[in-house]
């Protein structure tokens, strides 16, 4: 088993507690696993990107090599774009369809979000507003997780304890929050796959 | 011991505190920072008293390091490649010097310059040092090679270079920890005289270093992080050095090359292993993160050996940072990408944070400037670089740290006058205030912003050394304190803040601007660890 993640986003859009959680869940799964952040200048509204790479047999590279993602974690439209190329012919994108525009010449959402249906696989969410229904928008990066978490070789109550576990600290309500927010992005790919 | 998941950087951080450390030198500079980091919030760390602040600068970084080894105790100094060069000095010398206790010298390389204005390889300081090279393949050869490190120092006497790239650096994996070792006792060395370099001890100590190499090789070979991995395929053999060798193996699923393998992550290069797969294998490939320094030793000027392949001929980009493609293309594999990238995706390049002081001080500087015209900025290393982009266009210069002062002051020598230097406060006291202190001497008309944002933002913010003390620094160095003037970069002053910089453009001599506004990202972190106080 093997999955090859690209999680995508703009600096400061904490892409990384995504790749946490997964990071932690594939542990508690005896997984393997490699991890490749992006930090320094970048960071700085920049577009940034972080490999993971989970499998049951020990991993090489800390890059995933061109047209072999499985997955394509995005928590903004036009970055998801960006990385079509690590993406395999069998490969999903799971995209926010909330647009971050920080730059003079963004292109329109719709244009953006039509070449994300010409994807084979995809699921487009708008992980915003489900977040809020779930309680908080702060949790659209767990949203994008749980509707993320179907095309994982990794069992969904691993994931859930993961979140338990990432959270834990903050209390109960916050765990249980980020919990809902998990579970209806993970309902929203099931219905919409 | 337990498994943990840690960044390469995090490894060498908990591998030399295992390894007996006693103090750990650096300044911050991407990809190294989170070496220091880690330690610095390790309870580990705090528990057995090992010294764990940032320095000024590499160089007193480094400094420092060597006078702990000269107390007998293990010492590490990290920083990124450009950092060496500031280091280079004393780097140098305590080649010459030996050590007591065990050193290590952390580099880390940025090939590919994700973060940084060169991707100079630090091998080629270690080989002109002549001193030993670790370079691990991945986070559990981090934590292994800081632990082991020092025991090689000491063996050795010298000290030992463990060289990362920023994809180790910033790659998470599993680290397996080994037992805790005691720190060194403090003791003198044996010799008093071992680190007096004057001429005379200097070259009884050089001849020492010379005499020393045989013993460097001969630890490469036997060196368990160095391996030879027979293959079938005799019609080339692979060289592959530190992470490259991740890359090789990427291309085999089974893990089963054909080639014969050498892989090197120790250095000296082990000529035993090298030699052997010369003698069996029709052609080399050499496959290296960073400069063709390995490929050019075998090649050798006159290239009249058997065929060297690697980033010389053309085989792999002489440039940039390698990948699991650039290495498939390079042994003959197709590489299948996926859907080309759609035209409409932009450029997302990195920018000032809204509500940075530093975009304030640009649009008071660029108003105030408009009389002169362009062309007269020049700016240092930090975040307000980003001001060369849209839409300030502000800056001319990014050099080195500390140029923007002396670049000023020689452009100002010339007759550009006014002449600007925009610096920030770490890289004021990193190094611009010797070059303020040339321009002070010479009485030279330039104006000075040190965009004061209390911190070394463009690493994620660490404490920076200038804090509280640009004023007086200033004074102290004799700029007239009529010319100090500290002011608040915000909209409501704009008008303000210009008329200021006019005045001290105009005026014939040195003057220093201090625009002071807490980092707006260190400011809400702050705000946030403030309230979880509050309210726990």
């Amino acid at each position: 088993m093997k999955n090859d993640i690209i999680l995508a986003g703009v600096g400061g859009q904490g892409i990384l507690s995504i790749a946490a959680a997964i990071g932690l869940a594939a542990v508690n799964n005896k997984l393997y696993i490699k991890q490749s952040e992006v930090h320094g200048m970048s960071q700085r509204g920049g577009d940034v990107q972080s490999h993971l790479r989970i499998s049951d047999a020990p991993i090489a590279s800390d890059l995933i090599p061109a047209g072999k993602a499985d997955l394509i974690i995005s928590v903004e439209p036009m970055e998801a774009l960006r990385y079509l190329p690590w993406l395999s012919a069998e490969g999903w994108v799971v995209t926010n369809t909330v647009p971050f525009n920080n730059i003079p010449d963004y292109p329109q959402t719709e244009e953006i979000l039509a070449n994300v249906k010409k994807v084979k696989n995809h699921i487009a969410i708008d992980a915003e507003a489900i977040a809020k229904q779930a309680g908080s928008a702060r949790a659209m990066n767990i949203v994008m997780l749980g509707a993320a978490s179907l095309f994982l070789d990794i069992p969904f109550e691993r994931i859930e304890e993961g979140i338990r576990q990432l959270f834990g600290k903050k209390g109960n309500d916050v765990v249980e929050l980020n919990l809902k927010a998990l579970r209806a992005g993970r309902e929203f790919s099931e219905k919409n796959r | 011991m337990s498994k943990l998941l840690m960044l390469g950087d995090e490894a060498i951080a908990q591998g030399a505190i295992d390894g007996g450390l006693s103090g750990i030198y650096a300044y911050p500079g991407t990809p190294s920072t989170e070496i220091m980091e880690f330690v610095q919030v390790s309870k580990q760390a705090a528990d057995l008293n090992i010294h764990r602040q940032w320095s000024a600068n590499e160089k007193t970084a480094m400094e420092s390091a060597i006078g702990m080894s000269y107390a007998g105790k293990r010492a590490m100094v990290c920083f990124k490649h450009v950092g060496l060069n500031v280091a280079a000095d004393a780097f140098m010398n305590a080649a010459v010097t030996g050590v007591n206790g065990g050193l290590i010298v952390v580099s880390a390389d940025d090939p590919s310059m994700h973060s940084s204005q060169n991707e100079q390889d630090s091998r080629f300081y270690a080989k002109f040092a002549m001193i030993p090279i670790l370079e691990p393949a991945n986070q559990q050869e981090c934590y292994d090679m800081a632990y082991y490190g020092f025991e090689l120092s000491e063996k050795l006497n010298v000290p030992v270079m463990l060289r990362i790239t920023t994809r180790l650096a910033h790659s998470r994996a599993d680290v397996l920890r080994k037992e805790i070792k005691k720190q060194n006792d403090i003791k003198l060395p044996s010799d008093p005289r071992q680190f007096v370099l004057l001429p005379a001890i200097a070259r009884k100590n050089y001849k020492n270093l010379l005499l020393n190499q045989p013993s460097m090789e001969m630890e490469s070979e036997k060196s368990a992080f160095n391996s030879y991995i027979q293959g079938t395929n005799t019609d080339m053999g692979i060289i592959a050095t530190g992470i490259a060798y991740n890359y090789l193996m990427e291309n085999y699923p089974d893990r089963k090359c054909p080639y014969p393998i050498v892989k090197v992550s120790q250095y000296p290069l082990p000529k035993k292993q090298i030699t052997e797969l010369y003698n069996t294998c029709k052609s080399i490939m050499v496959l290296e993160e960073g400069y063709p320094i390995v490929e050019e030793m075998i090649k050798g000027y006159l290239n009249v050996g058997k065929p060297i392949h690697g980033r010389l001929d053309g085989t792999l980009p002489r440039d940039g940072e390698l990948n699991p493609n650039i290495v498939a293309k390079a042994l003959g594999f197709t590489v299948t990408e996926g859907q080309p990238v759609p035209s409409i995706v932009k450029q997302r390049p990195p920018s000032l944070c809204q509500g940075c002081g530093h975009r304030d001080v640009y649009e008071d500087l660029n108003e105030a400037l408009k009389e002169y015209g362009t062309g007269r900025v020049f700016a240092d290393i930090g975040c307000y670089t980003l001001g060369a982009l849209p839409p300030f266009n502000a800056i001319n210069s990014c050099v080195d740290m500390g140029a923007s002062i002396t670049m000023a002051k020689g452009a100002a020598d010339a007759g550009l006058v006014p002449a600007v230097a925009v610096i920030g406060d770490s890289t004021f006291t990193h190094s611009g205030m010797t070059g303020l202190l040339d321009a002070v001497v010479e009485n030279s008309p330039i104006t000075v912003i040190i965009s004061d944002n209390s911190t070394t933002g463009m690493t994620g913010g660490q404490t920076s050394s200038a804090h509280g003390r640009i004023v007086e620094i200033c004074k102290g160095l004799g700029v007239h304190p009529d010319h100090i003037k500290v002011m608040t970069p915000l909209k409501k002053f704009h008008e303000e803040n210009v008329r200021i910089m006019k005045e001290e453009l105009a005026y014939q001599g040195v003057s220093v601007l201090i625009p002071q506004r807490e980092c707006i990202q260190t400011f809400a972190r702050r705000k946030k660890e403030e309230k979880k106080e509050s309210n726990d």
